[in-house]
């Protein structure tokens, strides 16, 4: 077990992540996702949100297995290598906002970092304005964090608090495999409380098990290697420190290759899939994300990941990005294919203010 | 008095460990010693230290990890 754990925390750990996610995310595509959304942390959280009737766009509602998959996978990697360790208390209220503030701006781009990578892969062009205001907000977090931002330390917790995330997904799990409906709509019909589109995105999705092992042996591996979207560019800006960012180069590298195998690579910027071409704000709705994201620790992924080892202020951001979702939907703040929405633009200036004032503010408090 | 200086990272965010090091590291006196309670941190304070050409040590104790830094 030693010599594996080894491999992981190795350079090649989060490599074979990169690539593990790379080829599987496309053949979920093939398999029936949507466009370039094999894995897409908030996309798929936006559309949990929707299947719990937390917003009713009508087109984005399906509970997903692969974020279910994440967690419990890292919940298993995390107890077979004795890393499982509940633990709570670090300004739980402000990560929930930093949940809630990197879906929205992730929403505006229409993808939070594992799908930009992704749409990279996949020959959409438009994620090339998103990668650019992604790096651009995570080297203003990293301004923030080398001023002494902190948002304070956590403390151990009692080994059941570690145990609520994995079981809020067998529960999500359960909804999804029973899909209940005991509501009635006006014209009588079942209706609610779980909500499974019919058609538009939330509609195609690759088959349950297929889609839950997948985001199980994702969840066992990024585990294992600390794979993190956000964190590759944070730790080269900071330390240039590329041990992080080879996985992500991976994985863009291995979703070209299998994309180009699968027939699924379509380069250009029009008409790409659940995507919009307005370039200001692909770019900005990244900076809100790429910012929030670094003053949380982590990318999307990471937070579910971190969900499933037992770090509950990490399942309060996650909790927050779903929550999120759910305005950014019910405030029209997501874009939409035909581009950002109304109040999106606004949405992502309020957002940046939040989080500059977070960074501003936030210290560890001096005990000494 | 202790000559060692001590670096309390316990319970800190992604990347504060690591900044926490570096800023003890840059001021040069060794050895250091970085405490961790998560296998992360432990990896990600062992990582910067080694490719920056210093000598590291991993002590377990308990739920936690003493990463001694030294020249």
């Amino acid at each position: 077990m030693s010599s594996l754990t080894r491999f992981f925390t190795s350079r090649w750990g989060p490599i074979l992540t990169g690539i593990v996610v790379g080829v599987l995310a496309p053949i979920l595509v093939k398999l029936g996702n949507p466009g370039n959304m094999g894995v897409c942390v908030a996309c798929f959280s936006r559309d949990i949100a929707g299947a719990l009737g937390l917003h009713r766009a009508a087109t984005v509602q399906y509970i997903r297995p692969e974020i279910i998959g994440f967690v419990i996978g890292s919940f298993v990697a995390a107890l077979v290598f004795r890393e499982f360790k509940p633990r709570t208390g670090s300004a739980p209220l402000v990560r929930f906002l930093l949940g809630m503030l990197a879906v929205i701006g992730a929403l505006v781009f229409l993808g939070c970092p594992w799908r930009a990578y992704l749409r990279l892969g996949g020959g959409d062009w438009n994620a090339i304005p998103g990668i650019l205001g992604l790096i651009a907000g995570i080297a203003l977090g990293v301004v923030f964090l080398r001023m002494g931002y902190s948002l304070g330390r956590n403390r151990p917790a009692p080994a059941a608090l570690g145990w609520v995330m994995p079981a809020l997904m067998i529960g999500l799990l359960l909804l999804l495999l029973f899909a209940l409906q005991f509501g009635r709509d006006a014209q009588g019909k079942l209706t609610g409380p779980i909500f499974f589109s019919t058609q538009g995105p939330g509609s195609q999705h690759a088959s349950l098990w297929i889609a839950l092992g997948v985001g199980l042996l994702i969840g066992f591996l990024a585990q294992r290697s600390r794979f993190c979207t956000v964190g590759a560019i944070r730790d080269v800006i900071l330390a240039r420190d590329m041990h992080l960012l080879n996985g992500i180069l991976a994985l863009v590298l291995a979703a070209f290759v299998t994309n180009l195998l699968l027939g699924q690579f379509v380069p250009g910027f029009e008409k790409q899939p659940v995507a919009h071409t307005n370039a200001l704000w692909n770019f900005g709705g990244m900076v809100l994300a790429g910012l929030a994201f670094t003053l949380a620790g982590g990318c999307p992924g990471r937070q579910f990941i971190l969900s499933g080892e037992g770090d509950s202020d990490a399942v309060i951001f996650a909790l927050g990005m779903i929550v999120g979702a759910g305005f950014a939907h019910n405030m029209s703040l997501a874009s939409s294919t035909a581009g950002p929405s109304a109040y999106g633009p606004a949405a992502v200036f309020v957002g940046l203010v939040a989080c500059i004032a977070i960074g501003l503010t936030m210290r560890e408090p001096q005990t000494a | 008095m202790s000559d060692i200086k001590i670096v309390d990272a316990r319970g800190l965010s992604c990347p504060q460990p690591v900044i926490l090091a570096r800023q003890a590291i840059a001021q040069g006196k060794f050895p250091i010693q970085v405490l961790v309670d998560t296998g992360t941190s432990r990896d990600n304070v062992t990582r910067m230290a080694a490719s920056s050409g210093h000598q590291v040590n991993v002590e377990t104790k308990g739920q936690e990890f003493v990463v001694t830094i030294s020249k």
